[in-house]
This record gives C-alpha cells, sequence and structure tokens, in this order.
C-alpha cells in the first residue's frame, strides 16, 4: 500500500471505528444511565417512573428494621427535609450505620418506598457521595441547622 | 526540624528541576554542550533531593512526629512500623511526593542508561523531564505540603484507614505509579523528537524498552489493584468499573497500542506520526487519570482528597502538557511522511488494526468514566454509568481485537503470501474452536455463545502464541532460534490468553449466595458444604473482630476451614469486612462474614470463584514477556 493509502485507511478505520462506539454509546447510555434525585424530590413524585435511579442521604436515627434470622431489612433515609423508607434484601457493606450517609441504587416500589437493589459501600467514613453531600447542604446550613423554617416543610405528593 | 529539612530539599529540588528543564533545552538549541550537559548532574541532584525529602517523611511516620498534619491525619502510635512506612503514600500528599521521586528515579534511567543516544536528543529528553518535574513540584509545594505543621501538636494521630492496612495495598501504589510515571519518558522522547524534527528508527529502538518496563509496572500494578479489591473491598468482585480503575486502565490500553505501534516504526520506519500521538496521549490521560482522582470531581469510591484548587491545578498543567506536546505535533507531522509502503496482507496491517481497536477501547473507557461530568454541565442532571454498560461496550472492539491478535503473529512484515499462511494457521484455527466449544462442556457441561467465544479467543491465542516458540524449541540446534523480542511477545499474548480464560470462565460460571446462616447451618455451594461451626471473638493487634468459623467439605470429605472475619479497628471504629478466601489454581472459594440478623442468624455471603487466579495470573504473565522482550540484543547496541 502506498503512503496515501495507508492513511485513508487508518483513518477511515478510526472513523469507523469511532463512529461505533459513539453508536453504542448513545443508545446503551439511555439504557444505564442512572439518575440521582433527592429525597424531597422523590416524595413529591418527581422521579424517573419504571426504571433504576440512585437515591442518597442520611440515614434516620433509630429506624433500621430486620426481620429476625432474614436478610431483608429496611429504614429510613433523609436529606434533612423529607424522609423515605428503603427496603432492602442482601448484606449490608461494612459503613453502613445509622445516622450515617448512604447511597443506594433501585426504584420505586407500588407501596412508596423505595426498593433497593444496591447499597453502596464507602471508602472511609469521612467521605460521603458529593451528590448526598450538596443535597444536605441545600437544606442545613454549616452549624447543621435547618436553613429557614419555611424550607422544612416536606411537600409530599 | 527533620520535616524542615525535607521541606526545604524539596524547594532545592526544584531549582534543580528548573535547571533541567531549561537550561539543557537551549543548549540543544544552540548546540552548546556545556549547556547540554547540566541535564546528567541537575537530574542527579533532583534526585538526591527527592529522595532526602521522601526519606524525611518516612522519618516522621516512623517516629510518630504528630506535630506534620499529614503524619497526624494519615498515622497512628499503636500501628504497625510496616504500615507507618506505606502510611507515607496513603494519601495525596505523601502519594505525590512518591510521583516525583519516581518521576526523578526515571530520570536519572534515563540519563544513565543512554549511552548510545545522540547527545542533542538525550540533553532534550532530559530537559521535558525537568519540566514535567517542574510541574510536579509546584504542585506539591503550593497546594499539597506534606510537611505542613501542626501546632499545637497532635497526641495521637488519626489513624491509617483500616482498608488500607494491607500489604497488598501497601506495595500497589508504588508499583502503579512507576507504570504511570514511566509513561513520561514516552512522552518526552515524542516532545524531543519533535523539537529536533528527526524521527528515525534509532529513535524508536530507544524508546521503545523504556515504554515496555513503563507498561509492565502498569500491567502488574493495575492487577495488584484488582487483586486487592477482590480480597480486601471484602465482596469478591474484581473490576468495577470505577472512575478511578479506568483512569489507571486507560493509559494501559493506549500505553498498549504504543508498543505496538513502535515496534512498527522500529522496524519499518512507519506509523510515526502515530507513535507521537499514542506517546503524548499515553502521558497526558496518565495526568487525566490523576486529575480524576485528587479533584474528587468524579463519585468514586477511590475519590479522595476532596479539594478544587487542586484540581485547578492539575487541570492547568494538563491542558499545558496536552495543548503544548499537540500545537508541536500540529506543527512537526506534515513533515514526517515515509516513502515506504506495505500491502493489505502484512503484520502492518494488523499492528494498524490492532492500534486503531485498542484506541477505540480506551475512546470508549473514557467516553463512560466523563459521561456523568458531561451531562451534569449540560443540564444539571446526575447520573452514574453502570458496569452493564462498559462490560458491553468494551467487548465490541476486543474481540476482534484478540481474533486478529493470533492471526497477526504469523504474519510476515511488507507482505505476506496468502498460501503458506492458510496453511500455517489452518489447523491452530480449528483446534481453537474446537477447544473453545469441548473444554467448558467438559469441565462445567455447558457452553453458551458469549462463553464460547470467550473460550475460543483463549484457546486461540494460546495456541498461536505457542507455535513459534515450540518450533524454534524443537529446532533449538538450528540457526533459526526465536529473539528474545519474539520470545517476550509470544509470552505476553499469552498471558492475554490465560486472562481471557479467567474472565470468561469467572463470569459464566462464578457463583454467589447470601444467606442468613446459624451456627451448625450448612449450606451447599458449587458442591461444596459450608457448615458454619461457631461465631466468636478474637482479637488483633490493633482490632478487635467477629470470626466465623467455617468448615468446608465436599462429598464429606473435609476440604478447609475457613475464618472470615468483621474487624473493629479501635482508632476509627469502623467496621470491616476481612473475606475468607480459599484460593487453588483453578478455583477460589469465598466467604465473607455480614451484619448480625438477630435471632442467632447471620448474614454471610458465599462464593465460587472458577479460574479467578488466571485473571491475575495472566497480567504477571503479559509483564514476564514485556520483562524478556527488553533484554532482546538490539536494545543493546549503539545507533546503527
Amino acid at each position: 500500500m502506498k503512503p496515501r493509502q495507508q492513511r485513508m485507511l487508518a483513518v477511515g478505520l478510526a472513523v469507523v471505528g469511532v463512529a461505533i462506539a459513539a453508536a453504542l454509546t448513545f443508545r446503551a447510555f439511555d439504557e444505564n444511565m442512572m439518575f440521582f434525585v433527592e429525597i424531597s424530590n422523590v416524595v413529591a413524585g418527581d422521579y424517573p417512573k419504571q426504571r433504576n435511579f440512585r437515591i442518597g442521604g442520611l440515614v434516620v436515627d433509630g429506624s433500621v428494621k430486620r426481620e429476625e434470622g432474614s436478610l431483608a431489612m429496611s429504614f429510613r433515609v433523609t436529606d434533612m427535609r423529607c424522609e423515605l423508607g428503603v427496603r432492602y434484601v442482601g448484606v449490608l457493606p461494612d459503613l453502613f450505620a445509622e445516622g450515617k450517609g448512604v447511597v443506594a441504587h433501585g426504584r420505586m416500589g407500588d407501596d412508596g418506598v423505595f426498593v433497593a437493589d444496591k447499597i453502596l459501600a464507602k471508602h472511609d467514613e469521612n467521605y460521603m457521595a458529593p451528590e448526598v453531600a450538596e443535597s444536605l447542604a441545600q437544606h442545613v446550613d454549616d452549624k447543621m441547622q435547618p436553613l429557614r423554617e419555611g424550607n422544612m416543610e416536606c411537600n409530599s405528593q | 526540624m527533620i520535616p524542615e529539612i525535607g521541606h526545604f530539599a524539596l524547594i532545592l529540588a526544584l531549582s534543580l528541576a528548573l535547571c533541567q528543564g531549561v537550561l539543557p533545552l537551549v543548549g540543544a538549541q544552540r548546540n552548546d554542550t556545556a549547556m547540554m550537559s547540566v541535564a546528567r548532574t541537575a537530574a542527579y541532584g533532583q534526585f538526591l533531593f527527592v529522595a532526602i525529602s521522601f526519606g524525611c517523611l518516612i522519618w516522621a511516620f516512623v517516629h510518630d512526629d504528630f506535630s506534620v498534619l499529614y503524619v497526624a491525619n494519615h498515622s497512628q502510635l499503636s500501628l504497625p512500623i510496616g504500615y507507618k512506612v506505606s502510611a507515607v503514600w496513603s494519601a495525596h500528599e505523601g502519594s505525590l511526593l512518591m510521583w516525583i521521586l519516581i518521576l526523578s528515579g526515571w530520570t536519572v534511567a534515563v540519563a544513565r542508561f543512554s549511552s548510545g543516544v545522540p547527545k542533542v536528543l538525550l540533553a532534550r529528553v532530559l530537559g521535558v523531564l525537568g519540566l514535567l518535574s517542574v510541574g510536579f513540584l509546584l504542585f506539591e509545594l503550593l497546594t499539597s505540603n506534606a510537611f505542613e505543621r501542626l501546632i499545637p501538636a497532635a497526641i495521637d494521630g488519626g489513624d491509617l484507614n483500616p482498608l488500607l492496612q494491607d500489604p497488598g495495598l501497601a506495595i500497589h501504589p508504588p508499583i502503579l505509579y512507576i507504570g504511570y510515571v514511566g509513561f513520561s519518558v514516552a512522552f518526552a522522547y515524542a516532545v524531543a523528537a519533535m523539537i529536533g524534527g528527526d524521527l528515525d528508527q534509532n529513535w524508536a529502538r530507544w524508546m521503545r524498552p523504556w515504554t515496555i518496563v513503563a507498561w509492565m509496572f502498569l500491567t502488574v500494578g493495575i492487577a495488584l489493584g484488582s487483586w486487592w479489591a477482590y480480597y480486601e473491598l471484602g465482596w469478591g468482585g474484581w473490576w468495577f468499573w470505577d472512575a478511578v480503575e479506568n483512569a489507571s486502565f486507560m493509559p494501559w490500553l493506549v500505553g498498549t497500542a504504543l508498543i505496538h505501534s513502535l515496534a512498527v516504526t522500529e522496524r519499518r520506519g512507519l506509523f510515526k506520526s502515530w507513535t507521537l500521538l499514542l506517546s503524548i496521549s499515553a502521558f497526558s490521560l496518565s495526568l487525566l487519570g490523576t486529575f480524576l482522582v485528587r479533584s474528587g470531581i468524579i463519585v468514586s469510591v477511590h475519590a479522595f482528597a476532596t479539594d478544587p484548587t487542586r484540581g485547578y491545578f492539575i487541570l492547568g498543567f494538563l491542558g499545558i502538557v496536552v495543548i503544548g506536546a499537540l500545537a508541536l505535533y500540529a506543527w512537526r507531522a506534515p513533515s514526517l511522511d515515509s516513502e515506504v509502503g506495505f500491502s493489505p496482507l502484512s503484520r502492518e496491517t494488523f499492528l494498524l488494526l490492532n492500534n486503531v481497536l485498542l484506541v477505540v477501547a480506551a475512546t470508549l473507557v473514557l467516553m463512560g468514566t466523563l459521561a456523568p461530568l458531561v451531562v451534569e454541565m449540560i443540564n444539571g442532571g446526575k447520573i452514574s454509568i453502570g458496569p452493564p454498560w462498559f462490560e458491553v461496550a468494551f467487548l465490541v472492539p476486543t474481540i476482534p481485537l484478540v481474533f486478529l491478535l493470533g492471526l497477526g503473529m504469523h504474519t510476515a512484515w511488507r507482505q505476506q503470501s496468502t498460501g503458506p499462511w492458510i496453511r500455517l494457521l489452518r489447523l491452530p484455527v480449528i483446534a481453537a474452536v474446537v477447544l473453545g466449544i469441548v473444554l467448558p462442556l467438559m469441565f462445567y457441561g455447558r457452553v453458551g455463545l458469549l462463553l464460547g467465544v470467550g473460550c475460543t479467543a483463549a484457546a486461540w491465542i494460546v495456541i498461536s502464541s505457542l507455535i513459534q516458540p515450540v518450533r524454534s524449541w524443537r529446532r533449538r540446534k538450528g540457526s533459526a532460534a526465536i529473539t528474545r523480542s519474539a520470545l517476550g511477545m509470544s509470552i505476553a499474548h499469552l498471558g492475554m490468553g490465560f486472562f481471557i480464560i479467567g474472565v470468561t470462565i469467572v463470569s459464566a460460571f462464578g457463583i454467589e449466595s447470601d444467606r442468613a446462616m446459624r451456627p451448625g447451618e450448612t449450606l451447599e455451594v458449587a458442591g461444596f458444604d459450608f457448615e458454619l461451626r461457631e461465631i466468636r471473638q478474637v482479637q488483633g493487634p490493633n482490632y478487635t473482630a467477629i470470626e466465623g468459623v467455617v468448615e468446608v467439605r465436599r462429598d464429606g470429605d473435609f476440604v478447609t476451614t475457613m475464618r472470615p472475619q468483621k474487624r473493629q479497628y479501635l482508632v476509627q471504629r469502623n467496621w470491616m469486612t476481612e473475606a475468607g478466601i480459599y484460593p487453588s489454581w483453578n478455583k477460589d472459594l469465598f466467604v465473607a462474614l455480614g451484619d448480625e440478623l438477630g435471632d442467632g442468624a447471620w448474614s454471610v455471603r458465599i462464593q465460587y470463584k472458577p479460574m479467578i487466579r488466571f485473571i491475575w495470573i495472566g497480567a504477571l504473565v503479559m509483564a514476564l514477556g514485556g520483562l524478556v522482550s527488553v533484554t532482546d540484543r538490539r536494545y543493546q547496541e549503539p545507533a546503527k
């Protein structure tokens, strides 16, 4: 092959490759994309129906309940404004605890409880997923005080 | 006092790096020998002072100097001494210092082992490395000083994250960094050659061993990280497509492409501009990886040290490096045309395909990694891309890649005549397809489409990698002895085959089972009976643990006793899972203890992971192949 043809071939192959890659990406992104939805929005009914999404917040103190002797459990999670019930069957990550941050993947059940298929582990206790931190910060100032009284009302559906 | 010496040594290193970055480049332009020879001395001096600085930080850790903020945050009195040392690189500031140490180590190696390289080219290479070092030293000194004092000093430290108290993780970052940073040598060679405008085949021959060594370390580093995640994160996965894993994987993919493209440039003087682009990309992706890890911009289990200033600094540095190098490339690349051609059926064609596919794979990983950022910038939505997407997208370029690999190895340079090629490969192709279908049926009793493709690919790569070494071994007295570099290639590809075996079998036949178990209960997984004998308390040096004693039997015969633990470290009070693992060459049994469920029951995760060891063994064999090929005689010869 002459150098010119080589270049054409290389460029052609690269273009085809990237085109396939891009096509795949956009098709599959749509199916695999998982949105993060704030608890307040979930409670207000503003969440993707019929598909998985992520939620995050703090595990409410005293809300963790287990079915004796089984892997099924439930807890409530808050963004300091609204609370949402979460149901989960499985082994919990090490750093899951009441009062600590948590991220869950799953979808809404018919009974208004979030059915988690995955509870996320974190690397250390001080780390909080940025999106969770941001969501909490909207409702609370640095001293952990509610921002404005009006802001604290949870507008449920 | 000692921390101040460390800080001061770092400032001295910066001045030397400035000399090393400026004088030789100017000298090379003016053909001034005196200025060019500054490069080597400055490189040695810089290494000395960075090493002193690093030594001071180690000293501070070993002597529990909690008046140093970084030590107070990441160490603790009762920490075992080995982990006090590894705590040095457990967080941002120290690991950046280690990065600088490794960069200046590579520089010294280049200065020392480049006797055949022309003075002007070497001066430019060392000069570029000096400039990179200036960037990183400024980063450390301006935004992330590891020697910052804490006054008044802390009485005790905040402890090393228990997850990091592990031998695998003590050595994973240094090895990974040696690989990451090693691509800076390829980058420096590319930039130096573009400044000079002369890229001959010698240039590729000098640059290739450095690139291979960097690639080797990166391979081992990634494998170590994966192995650590498998046994230490506690849940038995070996790759999570986490942003930071991807950050190390993208330079690996591009680096692999670079090694192959360099082979063509070295042998045939072709693909020069492509090689340059890959050299620039490999290092830029290493920097991008650093940016992703350091800035905390991406949601990741690894994201430590969330600090926007650091993010901006490294982003600016990345911008300068990428834009500068690409501008130079745009200026020089048009003059790099070569006159030689090759036929459609030739090794050049296969290596071209290899490069395109690897780059497509790296692009896909990049897109998936950055998509959450892009979407957030566009409409503020917070998304994440799950592993299923990566798994599918990644297979698209890699399945053709692995089949072409075996063909390309047996295709001649320049032009391959079709007849002998088909005669040589006919039998191996048939054998690979048959084995790919029969072996999984025989050992695991099932075969499917993806499974069959995976096993055939693995068999095909293993067989075609062995053809050449076996032939030369059979007539070893003849003249057709295999060269080290060809042997290295065969070994590395064999490693690839092992890796594919591991991935295919473990994804098809791995079993995961989460159950609630009470002491005395037995659970059967993959033909093994796991009996939870008891749950008890045990005491470790700096933790207490709850330990499950699990006896494993097969058909009534005792296999092993596994002891998964949940540890609570005394300082940070976190719970941590230590899985019980029973490894053997063809399978792992894995038991992790979860929570107490009440009523005497515990949640237990039991896993059966067939052939999972082949994933890491494969990576090690790949690296071994790299090692063998750099010992080839032609890399020791002076310029032709």
